[in-house]
C-alpha cells in the first residue's frame, strides 16, 4: 500500500500520530507539504502598488524562507513517524498539489481543520477540493479529539 | 486638441509608472511630460509654477518622512517587531494575528503604509512561518492594514499628506477626525479575516513553542519616533509646520547613526520625488482642459452622508483604475473646493479601495497578468474575496463613522 500523508502547519502532529498508529506496517508511506504560491505573490504584489517607486526584492528571498520552513516541518514529520517515508516538498496551488500529488497513491491521510466541534464547516474551501478531487481513498482524521455528545441536528421534516 | 494631448502625456506618466521600461523611467516621462505641455503652450509657465509651488512643502515632508522610515529600519525596528510579534503570540495563531493587527496598524499610522508593505509584511511572513501556524491570514491582513490603518494620520500615506495640505486642517484635527472612521475600518478587517480564517486560527494539536522576550529594541529610534509624533500633536500649537518636526527627527536618526551620505540620498527617493512633482504639473493641465469639469459632474456637492459615501465610493473606484496616487491628484482640486469633509471621505475611498487587489489597481493587475500569463501557479482568489467583503463594508463604516465625527468635533 501506497499511503500519502498531507502534512499542514496547523495540524501536522495529529496526521503523523494517526498515520503511525492506523497504517499497516508493510505501507509506504509519503509525507506531502505544500507551500502555497499566493502568500508570496500577495507580499511580492503589494510592492507594485507604490506606483513610481523601484520594485525593490525583499531582502531576505521568500522563497527560500518558505522552503526552509517546509524542510524543517518534513524532518519533525518524520522524526515523529519513527518510519522511514519518501518526503515531498511542493509549492504552488495548494489544493491541486495535493491532488496532483496522490495520482499514484492508494491512500490519503490529511487533516480535518483545527477545531473540535462536529459539524459543517469542518473542512476548509482547500481541504474539501482535495477530499472532493482525490482520486484515492481518503483517510480523514480529527486533529483533536472531538467534542463528545454534539447532537446530530435532527431533520427539518 | 489641449485635452486630448494633456490626457495622453497623463496615459503616459501612468503607463511608465505600471509597465516600467528600462528605456522611459517613470519620474522622466513625468517631468518630460510636464515641460512639454508648458513647450506646448497646454500649460501657462505660471500655472506650473503655482502646481510646483503647492506640492513642494507636500514632497519635502514626504522625503523627511521616507528618512525616518529608514532610519528605523537601520535601527532594526522592523526585525524588534518581528520578535515582539512572535513573542506576544504565545504559540497561538489568533493572538499572532492581533499582534500582526496591533503591529500593522501602529507601523502604517506612525511610519506610513510604505513602511508596512516593503519593510513589515516580509518580517511578517517570516514570522508567521517560524511559528506552527499557516501564514495566509497573517500575511493577508498585513497586506490589507498597509491600506485600511493608513487613514489615521496626515503622515500615514502619501495621498494623505496631499490632501493634508490641501484641507488647511490642523494636524491634530485631521487625526481626531480620522479616528473613529480608523478604527471602524480596522474593525471591519478584523471581523472579517478572523472569521474567514477561522480554519487557519484554531488553536493547534500541540502547543507551540513560546518565543523568548524579545532582547533587543532598537530604544533610540523608538524614543525618537514618539518625540516626533509628540511634536506633530503639540506643531499646531506651538505654530510650527509639521514638516520641521518630520525633519528634526529624520535628522535625530541620521546624526545618530551617521549612514554613508549616498545612502541617505538613496533612502529620499528622489526619482520619486521627481515622479510626484511631475505628475502634479501634468495633472494640473489635464484638470485645466476638461478633467476637473469631468469629475465635478461625477461627485455630489454637500457634506451629506449620502454626498459623503458617493464621494467615498468614486474615489475607491478611481484608484482601483488608475492607482490611488494619480486618483488623489485629479480628485483633491475638486473635493478642496467642498470643505474637509469631503476630502477626507475622499481619503477614505483612495486609501481603503486599493484592497479590491494586491497590486494596487487593476490597471496594474492587467499588466501583471500579461507579464506572468504563463504562470498558473499562484491563485489569489481568495485575496480577492477577502477584498470584496472588507473594501464595501470598511468603506460605509468608515464614512458612517467619520460622519459622525464631523457633526461632534
Amino acid at each position: 500500500m501506497r499511503a500519502l500523508v498531507w502534512i499542514g502547519e496547523n495540524t501536522w502532529e495529529a496526521c503523523v500520530d494517526q498515520a503511525r498508529a492506523l497504517l499497516p506496517r508493510q505501507a509506504a508511506i509519503t509525507l506531502l507539504h505544500v507551500a502555497a504560491g499566493d502568500i508570496e505573490e500577495v507580499v511580492a504584489g503589494a510592492r507594485l502598488a507604490r506606483l513610481g517607486r523601484p520594485p525593490a526584492p525583499p531582502r531576505e528571498p521568500l522563497d527560500a524562507v518558505s522552503a526552509e520552513e517546509a524542510r524543517a516541518l518534513l524532518a519533525a514529520a518524520q522524526a515523529r513517524l519513527g518510519r522511514p517515508a519518501n518526503l515531498i516538498a511542493r509549492r504552488g496551488r495548494v489544493e491541486r498539489e495535493v491532488v496532483a500529488a496522490c495520482t499514484d497513491s492508494d491512500l490519503l491521510l490529511l487533516a480535518r481543520d483545527g477545531g473540535d466541534r462536529v459539524g459543517p464547516r469542518s473542512l476548509g474551501p482547500r481541504t474539501r477540493y482535495v477530499v472532493d478531487h482525490a482520486p484515492c481513498a481518503v483517510l480523514l482524521i480529527w486533529p483533536r479529539a472531538p467534542s463528545a455528545g454534539s447532537p446530530v441536528p435532527r431533520p427539518r421534516h | 486638441m489641449s485635452e486630448t494631448a494633456s490626457l495622453l502625456v497623463l496615459a503616459a506618466c501612468l503607463a511608465a509608472a505600471i509597465i516600467r521600461p528600462r528605456w522611459a523611467p517613470d519620474w522622466l516621462v513625468a517631468a518630460g511630460g510636464g515641460l512639454l505641455l508648458v513647450l506646448l503652450g497646454m500649460l501657462a509657465p505660471l500655472a506650473a509654477g503655482s502646481a510646483l509651488n503647492g506640492l513642494a512643502p507636500t514632497v519635502g515632508f514626504l522625503a523627511a518622512l521616507l528618512l525616518l522610515a529608514d532610519g528605523c529600519r537601520r535601527a532594526g525596528l522592523f526585525e524588534a517587531l518581528g520578535a515582539v510579534m512572535a513573542w506576544g503570540s504565545r504559540g497561538r495563531a489568533r493572538r499572532l494575528l492581533a499582534m500582526v493587527f496591533l503591529t500593522g496598524a501602529g507601523t502604517t499610522a506612525v511610519l506610513s503604509l510604505d513602511a508596512t508593505v516593503v519593510l513589515l509584511t516580509p518580517i511578517v511572513f517570516v514570522t508567521a512561518a517560524s511559528l506552527p501556524t499557516n501564514p495566509r491570514p497573517h500575511v493577508y491582513a498585513c497586506s490589507h492594514l498597509a491600506n485600511t490603518a493608513s487613514l489615521l494620520l496626515p503622515v500615514s500615506n502619501l495621498t494623505n499628506l496631499l490632501a493634508f495640505q490641501a484641507s488647511g486642517l490642523s494636524f491634530t484635527r485631521f487625526g481626531g477626525l480620522m479616528l473613529v472612521p480608523w478604527l471602524a475600518a480596522l474593525g471591519v478587517e478584523w471581523v472579517v479575516v478572523s472569521r474567514m480564517f477561522a480554519a487557519d486560527l484554531q488553536r493547534q494539536t500541540a502547543p507551540a513553542a513560546v518565543a523568548e522576550r524579545p532582547a533587543q529594541v532598537p530604544r533610540f529610534a523608538v524614543c525618537t519616533l514618539g518625540a516626533t509624533l509628540a511634536g506633530f500633536a503639540v506643531s499646531s500649537l506651538v505654530g510650527v509646520a509639521p514638516v520641521w518636526i518630520a525633519a528634526a527627527g529624520a535628522t535625530a536618526l541620521a546624526l545618530h547613526q551617521r549612514p554613508a551620505p549616498r545612502e541617505l540620498l538613496a533612502a529620499a527617493e528622489p526619482a520619486f520625488l521627481v515622479f510626484v512633482l511631475g505628475l502634479g504639473v501634468v495633472v494640473r493641465a489635464a484638470g485645466a482642459h476638461g478633467l476637473s469639469a469631468a469629475v465635478d459632474s461625477l461627485i455630489p456637492h454637500g457634506a451629506a452622508l449620502t454626498s459623503l459615501l458617493a464621494i467615498a465610493a468614486v474615489s475607491a473606484a478611481l484608484a482601483n483604475l488608475v492607482n490611488n496616487l494619480p486618483a488623489t491628484l485629479i480628485l483633491l482640486p475638486v473635493v478642496a473646493r467642498l470643505g474637509s469633509g469631503p476630502v477626507l471621505a475622499m481619503l477614505l475611498g483612495v486609501n481603503i479601495g486599493p484592497n479590491l487587489t494586491y497590486v494596487g489597481s487593476l490597471a496594474t493587475l492587467l499588466w501583471r497578468r500579461v507579464v506572468h500569463a504563463h504562470d498558473a501557479r499562484t491563485d489569489i482568489g481568495e485575496f480577492t474575496r477577502l477584498g470584496a467583503i472588507t473594501v464595501p463594508a470598511a468603506l460605509v463604516a468608515s464614512t458612517l463613522a467619520l460622519w459622525l465625527a464631523l457633526q461632534v468635533i
